[in-house]
């Protein structure tokens, strides 16, 4: 039996390959959205982030046991039908606590990716617009970051903002690290907004604009920024990826988030004193952070092939 | 060239400036006393903390000890210690291991990256492409302590400060496994750009060896990109060490850093911060230089 619904689907695609014109051409998103609909990393990783995300919103789903709760007659007991992922340090239930750390983890990773790419957009947009001594200011203002090696400016950083031995809140810490993260990574995005914008400036659309009166605001905002955003969300979606392996090591490094936070980084922070006796205590939260950078950086890939019309 | 050259260091100063000035100031800025719990279990004479704070300018304006500081770096002086070990002996101590560490690392990723991508980039969607896309995405992904341990690990791997280059080959290739898929992705995308362009298909018509085609006009074409990506790179991987570092117990400046900024040795961070950014702002001045060397093409104007 065929499906009326589907052939229907199916026919004003023939009818544009056969005639070769069409009523709507279709616009460069859609035309990605069709390639990428076929694309099976994308979809793996897009099923990848959804569980991600629902860990994240909703941990309750996946476990029942709490995350805080500890038992010491368990500690550092191995992988068994109790705890699929074994216990750790405190005898607290490593697959409880990878469930709940999710969220810690990829709220940093979402924060700092959103401040990388507004500073670095909105920079890299004016530097590209202005030009001139505005561009050559701007870029060497952000090869001071870019310079500054990542780690040990995020260690200057959290130190300067929490003195050795201080014990600030979960906020707190929580928005530093993203703050740092932000810091030192919006020059890439930065120069990828200018990149773009010094291309679309040159366009016919600008020039018409500005020869109709538009002011720097408004061809900035509706000619500019639509045909400058798609190769900053492609970066922005590899650098979530990023941030979040940032977040471990920083949190590794003992910088970073710190207990009662329970996150990823956390989990491996605590587990690195005991990595020979007890090597599940690191390997699960290390896969849980690979597995979710994995599936960001995939899907950067996939709509970046997608987006780009040289690669097919 | 000799201009391009002269107005390329020029532009050099504000970001030297710039950086040294706020990582000085965000060291020296830590809130809590740098001199508490100097003198074991009871609080310091105030002439102690009075002689040190006058040593080390802390009672200027923050721009007074800058320039202060700055005035002695030109000099060669790094300055020193609150226990008055010589800044330059330390680094001078910590340095050597760090730069082998990343020189080798270096090595490692432009060699195995630039076989790769040549190699899949020429076949792409091929088996050893797809094999080499899902290789180098599992490198990204994986963070480096991750790897650090999984091979330190596996080989049973312990180096002390005086090892020879030999022991240094598994940190070094975990130091510089991330970028190696970085190096292998960008050679590809410039390679499979590139196979399709004109000079290629004029040295193929002329019946220059395979060998040729590629190992000359093709890879001489493509590399622009990855050698950009390497020369900034080594500036990164010497600061980025400090993970890798720290998993095989190698005394580099990772560690040093890391210790001294947590006994608020200012003096110490900044003068090792500086020579890294020194060492990423040569490096980019140097593969600019290059560029004209590899596509003559490219003129400074």
């Amino acid at each position: 039996m065929s499906d009326p619904a589907v052939v229907a689907a199916d026919e004003p695609e023939l009818e544009q390959i056969v005639t070769g014109k069409q009523d709507k051409p279709r616009s460069l998103g859609s035309d990605a959205w069709h390639e990428l609909r076929r694309k099976p990393t994308f979809l793996i990783s897009l099923i990848l982030i959804l569980i991600v995300v629902a860990m994240a919103l909703f941990p309750g789903l996946f476990t029942h046991v709490s995350p805080t709760a500890a038992d010491l007659n368990h500690a550092r007991g191995g992988p068994s039908a109790q705890a699929w992922f074994g216990y750790d340090v405190q005898g607290s239930d490593v697959y409880a606590r990878a469930i709940y750390g999710t969220r810690a983890s990829l709220l940093v990773g979402v924060f700092a990716t959103l401040g990388t790419v507004l500073i670095g957009g909105i920079v890299g947009i004016v530097a590209g617009f202005y030009g001139r001594w505005t561009d050559s200011l701007l870029a060497r203002f952000a090869d001071i970051f870019a310079g500054m090696p990542f780690v040990l400016g995020a260690i200057v950083i959290m130190l300067t903002l929490n003195a050795p031995g201080s014990n600030p809140g979960e906020t707190r810490i929580l928005s530093q690290v993203v703050f740092s993260i932000a810091v030192l990574s919006w020059p890439v995005a930065m120069r990828i907004m200018r990149a773009a914008t010094l291309v679309a400036k040159q366009q016919d659309y600008v020039k018409a604009a500005r020869g109709l009166g538009a002011g720097p605001l408004r061809i900035i905002f509706r000619h500019l920024l639509p045909n400058t955003v798609a190769p900053v969300m492609v970066y922005a979606t590899i650098a979530l990826g990023a941030n979040i392996g940032a977040e471990a090591t920083l949190a590794y490094l003992g910088i970073g988030l710190r207990p009662p936070v329970v996150s990823w980084g956390v989990m491996i922070s605590d587990a690195r004193d005991y990595v020979a006796a007890a090597p599940h205590i690191l390997l699960f939260p290390a896969a849980f952070v690979s597995v979710t950078v994995l599936a960001f950086v995939m899907l950067g890939d996939a709509v970046r092939d997608a987006f780009d019309p040289k690669s097919r | 060239m000799g201009r391009y050259v002269l107005r390329r260091l020029l532009q050099l100063i504000p970001v030297f400036l710039g950086t040294t000035f706020i990582i000085y100031t965000l060291v020296w800025a830590i809130p809590s006393d740098p001199f508490a719990g100097k003198c074991g279990q009871r609080p310091c004479p105030p002439e102690y903390v009075a002689k040190m704070r006058a040593d080390f300018n802390l009672d200027d304006n923050l721009f007074v000890q800058y320039v202060k500081y700055l005035g002695k770096l030109f000099t060669g002086d790094f300055g020193q210690t609150f226990s008055g070990v010589k800044v330059g002996t330390l680094i001078a101590d910590a340095y050597p291991i760090t730069i082998r560490l990343a020189v080798i690392a270096l090595v490692i990723e432009g060699v195995i990256g630039l076989v790769a991508g040549v190699l899949t980039g020429l076949r792409k969607n091929g088996f050893l492409d797809n094999l080499v896309l899902v290789a180098t995405l599992f490198l990204i992904s994986l963070p480096v302590f991750f790897t650090g341990y999984v091979l330190k690990v596996g080989f049973g791997i312990s180096v002390s400060s005086t090892a020879p280059l030999g022991d240094l080959i598994v940190p070094g290739f975990v130091l510089g496994s991330l970028s190696m898929a970085y190096v292998a992705r960008l050679t590809r995308t410039s390679i499979a750009e590139n196979r399709r362009a004109d000079f290629v298909r004029t040295a193929i018509a002329k019946g220059l060896p395979g060998s040729r085609v590629v190992g000359v006009h093709l890879l001489r074409n493509s590399v622009i990109p990855v050698v950009t990506f390497l020369g900034t790179d080594l500036g990164a991987l010497m600061g980025g060490a400090i993970v890798t570092e720290g998993v095989f117990n190698i005394h580099g400046i990772g560690g040093l850093v890391f210790i001294n900024i947590q006994q608020q040795q200012g003096v110490v961070v900044t003068g090792v911060v500086t020579l890294l950014v020194l060492v990423y702002l040569a490096m980019s001045l140097i593969v600019d230089l290059l560029y004209a060397v590899l596509d003559p093409r490219i003129r400074y104007e």
